[in-house]
């Protein structure tokens, strides 16, 4: 506080200043440390805390539909408001399929792109290129809705989907495009620009972790680039890719306003992507602010309750793959 | 290559196999440009979407009125729960950050990174229901603090995250040498370790202030119920913001409205924009500053 001045703290005892303010400094370094000490430690407990409450208020919402529908919740497929049936069985499908398009689209590109900003790009392009990935990241998932029903949607419906009907329309996925261009197809593509970032930036950072010695001695062996990568880079980081996935995954299974926008709110099992369909987290975010009965509320929280549950699990599963197969216990053995 | 006699003559350029490797390789090379050029477009499709729809909005009324002419209350209203969410979680998050570093042994300090790990991952529809439940319910009212405390809870792991990261960056000398110098512990953290980190704590919060403002999920279920014709700061109440705006006028199909929503997304990525950006750069520098 007084500036760049001697710290009072350790100005020797009995040099000016008397024996007494010395030993009061002492008691104030104690109480100092101890009070830091707490404080810190407090504010660390908070956040295991809420995350504890995060968990029994969402359960505790559900209770009445937990307690009326039981497991059978999870199977079940009606949604009918009107009539307090309640079941997530289509969401559940919707948010797994959207969820796994969406990866199957974006971790390929994104392991690329780790690839490119890692390995190929010069160091001035990777600098400029990273952050803007990284920026993609942080447009608002409001934004990218809006901008998917207004422009991605029309797109998508007049010229992707046709052709994909065309020519792929054998496999049962690719049905005949809806009219509207909302379509659970729309949405994947939105979820895969917002995996993509994830999976990008943390694989970069895995794939600058290869040591350079082994990549130069594969290429001093005769491999190319590609084989370099193939051969050393992918399999020592492999663990971490995986882990990576599963975050892109985590962050696409709870994407609520994005694929509300774009996903059509449809109540149906459909084969075809490009049908209309809805996840968990759309569903709530659809319906909460206009649900007025107690069992379409608690049912909402229910469909929280099992979002929480695979949202953490794939969390989970991510951190318990990254430490236990991770770069460091990889480079010990 | 054995079958052909040497020939000193012949170019020296790949052929056969190898030729085929290399073209295989250039190919994937190839792929993996367009795909971090594909990811730079989509980036820069989005933004001149918005920009070129969202300017014929802008005008001054627009921002500075309330509805039906503009969003000032909403750019108001957000400004103020992003504001009271960053007065929540700065403090909370740095502390936390505090505590990994300086004073948890190894194992609490795993434990703990865990935690903020499985925070960050939370679905913030999730982070809705909770505040809903825990606060809205209960006071049978939406309100502008319960949506800062949803957004503090987003904030918070990115913030301590972020300072962690900047607290390791901070030489273990100096440590040492406030220790042998006998400066207590509270002081060294206090006067030597937070100004040392100051740049990289506030540029992690800048960038979790621009996760937050576009949050819109937990405001769907907690402040959207609002009167968006004048400024209001009554942060007991629902109050305009943003992101709620652009949603519900994106769910209402009105051309009008889709232009209105537009102008409000400008503003709000513009802000996003900036903010990353400049904390990214500002990051950088910090950091390669303390390494150095």
């Amino acid at each position: 506080m007084s500036g760049p001045s001697v710290n009072p703290a350790y100005i020797p005892a009995g040099e000016g200043r008397g024996a007494r303010s010395s030993s009061r400094l002492k008691r104030i370094d104690r109480i100092g440390d101890v009070a830091l000490y707490l404080i810190c430690a407090l504010a660390a407990l908070l956040g295991v805390i809420v995350l504890v409450l995060v968990g029994y208020q969402v359960i505790h919402g559900a209770v009445p539909a937990i307690s009326k529908f039981g497991l059978g919740f999870l199977v079940h497929t009606t949604w009918q408001p009107n009539f307090g049936v309640f079941g997530a069985g289509s969401l559940i499908f919707g948010t797994m399929v959207s969820s796994f398009v969406a990866l199957a689209i974006g971790a390929p590109i994104a392991i690329s792109i780790g690839l490119f900003l890692s390995l190929l790009a010069p160091k001035g392009v990777s600098g400029v290129i990273s952050p803007l990935v990284e920026l993609l990241a942080a447009i608002p998932s409001v934004i990218l809705g809006f901008w998917g029903i207004l422009i991605l949607a029309p797109f998508v419906q007049k010229n992707v989907e046709p052709w994909l009907h065309d020519h792929l329309g054998f496999i049962p996925l690719f049905g005949p495009p809806q009219t509207t261009g909302s379509s659970v197809f729309t949405a994947s593509l939105i979820l895969t620009i917002m995996v993509i970032p994830i999976i990008a930036s943390i694989s970069r950072d895995l794939f600058l972790a290869v040591p350079r010695d082994i990549q130069d001695g594969a290429s001093a062996l005769g491999a190319t680039r590609w084989e370099v990568v193939r051969g050393v880079v992918l399999p020592s980081t492999s663990s971490g890719i995986v882990a990576a996935s599963l975050l892109g995954l985590g962050r696409a299974l709870g994407e609520a306003i994005a694929v509300t926008q774009v996903i059509g709110a449809g109540s149906a099992i459909n084969k075809s992507l490009f049908d209309t369909g809805d996840t968990l987290a759309s569903r709530i975010a659809n319906q909460f602010p206009g649900a007025l009965t107690e069992l379409h509320k608690a049912s909402l929280f229910y469909l929280g309750v099992i979002l929480l549950v695979i949202g953490l699990a794939a969390n989970l599963l991510a951190q318990w793959i990254g430490r236990r197969f991770g770069p460091r216990t990889l480079a010990a053995k | 290559m054995s079958e052909r006699a040497f020939d000193p003559s012949a170019p020296l350029t790949p052929s056969g196999n190898l030729r085929r490797r290399q073209i295989f390789s250039r190919v994937a090379e190839s792929g993996a440009t367009l795909a971090a050029v594909g990811a730079v477009a989509v980036l820069v499709i989005v933004i001149a979407a918005v920009v070129s729809h969202g300017l014929g909005a802008l005008s001054i009324d627009f921002l500075t009125k309330g509805t039906p002419v503009g969003i000032a209350p909403a750019i108001v209203g957000s400004a103020a729960i992003v504001l009271v969410a960053t007065a929540i979680a700065m403090p909370v998050g740095i502390l936390t950050a505090l505590f990994v570093t300086e004073f948890a042994n190894k194992r609490v300090a795993a434990q703990i990174r865990l935690m903020l790990d499985l925070l960050n991952g939370l679905p913030s529809i999730i982070i809705g229901l909770f505040i809903f439940g825990l606060i809205v319910k209960p006071t049978q009212q939406q309100s502008a603090l319960a949506a800062s405390v949803a957004l503090a809870i987003i904030e918070l792991p990115m913030i301590a995250r972020g300072s962690q990261e900047v607290l390791l960056l901070v030489p273990g000398s100096m440590r040492e040498a406030a220790d042998a110098l006998g400066v207590s512990r509270w002081r060294t953290v206090l006067k030597v370790i937070l100004p040392s980190a100051l740049g990289g704590i506030l540029t992690s919060t800048v960038l979790a202030v621009a996760r937050a403002a576009g949050e819109t999920a937990p405001l769907l279920l907690i402040c959207s119920v609002f009167d968006s014709r004048h400024v209001s700061l009554h942060l007991t109440e629902a109050i305009p913001n943003i992101p709620v705006t652009i949603f519900e006028l994106s769910e209402e199909g009105n051309p009008e409205g889709f232009t209105r929503a537009w102008g409000a997304g400008l503003v709000l990525i513009s802000f996003i924009l900036f903010a990353s950006l400049g904390a990214r750069a500002l990051l950088a520098r910090s950091k390669r500053r303390m390494a150095s």
